[in-house]
């Protein structure tokens, strides 16, 4: 065999602490290498031409490569010699950056550890096979979960590419958090107003199937080929006789003893509700936990006055399944609650601030529902506990995030311009209220976004004080805010009418239950991980998972819609070919060894493993044995390691080839 | 100001603390939550500061860790987990160790004259503390005019209170003494 060894400086990175030319000079004299050389950058394409001309040249076998991690440049290198005339596959990556440069500082000892680094790696390769990628076929149809502004997007996105989407929301209506704002930063321009018409887009796109009230129950498959089972919950309400006249959530007798969610638990709703009036689908559902039919099993006033007899007690939940090549998770985010909290709770809700016990100290979202025309004082700016106009408000940031101590330690990123936007909407509904702001920094970055904040100070006259609040309570039915000026370094005491707190974003509680469901990973604040911080943002470690919006970490709309078409391209490129490729590092079973105990089976992080039947000519049945899906199997080699008999290899992590690098390891 | 190795001091005060103060991020809660930022000149975040910026001496002769009443409120309320009546404690601690006074002294003498009654005593002996601040401070006519209706009160009685258990008190000076040097 002859083997092409080629060693990278990476610039200086790697350059700077190991001896480059050195290190090719001692490669040369490894037994089966015809050639050695070192260069600056061996990714770039004169790096690339060495390769392939000595490839040529020398009629190589198989080629070595001294560089960064594979994670960073296999594929380049690998590419760059099949173009040459070998196969992929017939290419080792020595990580001589990552795993030597970058961790060391004494040159010699560096250079030394590097030689042996391409050493095992020479060894290695001797047992590389030549492998051709693995080809599946491509279902073309997505699956998005979340019906938000971002979900919305990605679904739209997907289907005017002519493409079928299946769109899963579990509330009644889709919209997310954006269809309860009243206007946006930094235009001011209303929520409804932008959203509702691309709600209606997607109830009538021919291409979308809208399951709203439903959530993903199970998942299996892999990229391509996925079967999604869908809990559609029950409304109780025939949605294909419903017209949403609406005349049953206007008799229903229970008024009073649900809160209404849209509304932030600001107004109260009837036990048959449509979420909003724009909601879409128009549809209501029945809440069970409050209708007296469902308690008494008398009433029925809905279902008395419904004209087209779409009102059915008895609907129960029921499961479909559908087949998906590429799921796009968009679940959203919910906000932190300052209520006390129990004791096995990760945070603890803020004393300080009440705990939640004050009317008058509301969140964000709350505030939204007030300044909205369609919220509970139909836009009317007034405070909650006597529905009188507050002439002094005061808004206070990073309640819950960048607090170690009883939130998060992350940015909610959009707080500061929600906030500058409240004290802006106030200021422009009572003209002779005075606003302030709490803030520690101001963070607006984003197009036109510092603009925004200067516009709410210097033509609104919002007061800004930097500083945190130690302490807010109540007294002859003021709410006595204790802050400090850092600036001045002057203590501040306001007696405010209305406190709004900008609290943390946070994920929602289900995230982690159905980040298992989906086989992808999360942070410890229950946030969606994508593949790579830079690189692959809104891919997860998951083949043809994908991320949109505030599922993923804090983002406002721009960021959240830009992100759904992007989650929505990541699913077309799949769909842009008929058969998929895919790495052909996978685990293969020897049948004739394997006894079928599949502990393989147990270990099996990708439910990879199936059983195979084995049969003799007259078709006995001989023994059962191991078998693995191809396009479940993600390489990992957990079965490897398990099988007690060794029948299990994974191809190219073959034991030959790994112990020949820990046999040249051992000569040293 | 006495030849002072900066490095010495915050490598002292982290010792003490177990807390380094660049985990401040100078938001003011503490210093809005402060039952006696009223009569503070620098809040205690501003003293947190200037340790931060290395300015040990400013930190030690500030009057505010001599107002500070360790009551702890600061510390309970900080994101940051920051422990500042323990960094305000360490600072007294080796303000002494130092030997550097405060800008404003008779805080500090205050201070002073109180743990000596408790050393002796065992608990505040009033008459003892005020002559003992008062040839401290020599001032001698501050709030004099109070002496006869606090006097007259019962507030203010000729002998120290006994308590039990003087000798344990006195040992504990001793011992936290100790651990000081």
């Amino acid at each position: 065999m002859k083997i092409g060894v080629f060693v990278c400086h990476c610039g200086e990175n790697i350059g700077r602490t190991v001896n480059c030319p050195e290190v090719s000079k001692a490669c040369a004299s490894f037994p089966g290498v015809v050639h050695s050389e070192d260069y600056k950058y061996m990714c770039s394409d004169p790096g690339q031409n060495l390769i392939k001309q000595a490839i040529r040249e020398k009629h190589l076998d198989a080629v070595v490569v001294g560089s960064c991690s594979p994670h960073m440049h296999e594929k380049t290198f690998r590419k760059a010699c099949a173009s040459a005339g070998i196969n992929s596959y017939m290419v080792e990556i020595a990580n001589l950056r990552e795993h030597c440069s970058w961790i060391h500082e004494d040159i010699n000892q560096a250079t030394k550890k590097a030689i042996d680094l391409m050493r095992f790696a020479v060894e290695r390769v001797k047992f590389n096979q030549p492998l051709e990628t693995i080809k599946v076929p491509v279902t073309k149809r997505s699956l998005v979960i979340g019906g938000g502004i971002s979900g919305i997007q990605a679904a739209l996105d997907i289907a005017n590419a002519g493409f079928e989407v299946v769109l899963v929301e579990k509330e009644p209506s889709i919209g997310g958090h954006m269809s309860q704002l009243s206007e946006t930063f930094p235009t001011l321009d209303c929520s409804q107003c932008i959203l509702t018409p691309r709600m209606v887009e997607v109830y009538q796109h021919p291409k979308i199937k809208l399951l709203s009230y439903s959530e993903v129950e199970h998942v299996e498959g892999f990229i391509g080929n996925f079967k999604v089972t869908i809990r559609r919950k029950a409304k109780s309400v025939k949605e294909e006789l419903c017209t949403g006249c609406g005349l049953c959530a206007e008799k229903c007798p229970i008024k009073k003893k649900a809160l209404s969610e849209f509304d932030e638990g600001l107004s109260n709703r009837p036990a048959i509700y449509v979420p909003f009036p724009q909601a879409v689908p128009n549809v209501p559902v029945i809440d069970r936990s409050v209708c007296t039919y469902f308690k008494t099993g008398k009433c029925e006033m809905c279902k008395k006055v419904c004209g087209r007899e779409a009102i059915d007690f008895t609907q129960q939940d029921t499961f479909v399944t559908e087949d998906v090549g590429s799921i796009i998770v968009a679940t959203g985010y919910k906000l932190y609650s300052i209520d006390k909290k129990p004791e096995d709770s990760i945070y603890k809700g803020y004393g300080e601030y009440g705990y939640g016990k004050f009317k008058n100290v509301i969140n964000g979202l709350q505030f939204e529902r007030i300044a909205s025309a369609s919220g509970p004082t139909s836009g009317e700016m007034l405070r909650p506990s006597d529905k009188t106009v507050p002439k002094k408000i005061v808004f206070i940031q990073c309640v819950g995030s960048r607090d170690e101590s009883k939130g998060f330690s992350y940015c909610s990123k959009i707080c500061c311009m929600y906030t500058a936007k409240h004290a802006m909407l106030y200021k422009h509904k009572v003209h002779d209220g005075e606003a302030y702001v709490f803030y520690m920094d101001i963070r607006s970055g984003g197009k036109n976004y510092e603009e925004f904040v200067r516009r709410a100070i210097e033509e609104d006259h919002v007061n800004y004080i930097r500083g945190r609040v130690s302490r807010i309570y109540e007294e002859d039915g003021k709410l006595i805010v204790k802050g400090e000026d850092t600036i001045a370094g002057l203590p501040v005491v306001i007696e405010a009418d209305l406190v709004v707190l900008a609290t943390a974003m946070i994920a929602q509680q289900e995230a982690p239950k159905l980040a298992q469901t989906l086989n992808i990973s999360y942070d410890k604040y229950g946030y969606f991980q994508e593949a790579h911080p830079k690189l692959r943002p809104v891919e997860t470690n998951t083949g043809g998972v994908f991320l949109a919006g505030a599922c993923h970490s804090p983002r406002d709309i721009p960021e959240s819609v830009a992100m759904g078409s992007a989650a929505a391209a990541k699913s077309l490129v799949l769909f842009g070919a008929d058969m998929l490729e895919r790495e052909p590092i996978i685990a293969k079973v020897d049948a004739t060894t394997c006894a079928g105990c599949f502990y393989c089976q147990k270990v099996c992080a990708y439910n990879a493993i199936e059983k195979k039947e084995i049969r003799d000519r007259l078709g006995n049945l001989q023994k059962v044995v191991a078998f693995v899906n191809s396009g479940l199997c993600q390489g990992c080699g957990t079965c490897n390691a398990t099988c007690p008999s060794k029948s299990i290899e994974l191809i190219g992590f073959k034991d030959d080839q790994i112990f020949a690098q820990i046999n040249a390891f051992a000569e040293v | 100001m006495k030849n002072l190795k900066a490095k010495d001091f915050k490598q002292k005060l982290i010792a003490i603390t177990s807390q380094d103060p660049a985990q401040c991020y100078q938001c003011g809660k503490c210093s809005a939550g402060c039952p006696v930022r009223d009569f503070a000149e620098a809040p205690p975040n501003r003293v947190v500061r200037y340790v931060q910026l290395g300015l040990y001496d400013k930190a030690m002769t500030s009057p505010t860790i001599w107002l500070c009443a360790g009551c702890q409120t600061c510390t309970s309320r900080c994101p940051q987990e920051f422990d500042l009546a323990k960094f305000m404690d360490a600072v007294r601690e080796l303000a002494i160790a130092y030997g550097v006074k405060s800008a404003d002294k008779k805080t500090q003498e205050f201070h002073e004259a109180f743990l000596k009654q408790i050393e002796n005593f065992g608990r505040a002996y009033e008459l003892g503390m005020l002559i003992d601040y008062k040839l401290k401070s020599k001032d001698f006519f501050q709030d004099v005019d109070l002496a006869p209706s606090t006097f007259s009160k019962g507030k203010l009685s000729l002998l120290p209170h006994n308590v039990k258990g003087k000798q344990q008190i006195k040992k504990i000076f001793k011992e936290s003494g100790e651990v000081k040097k």
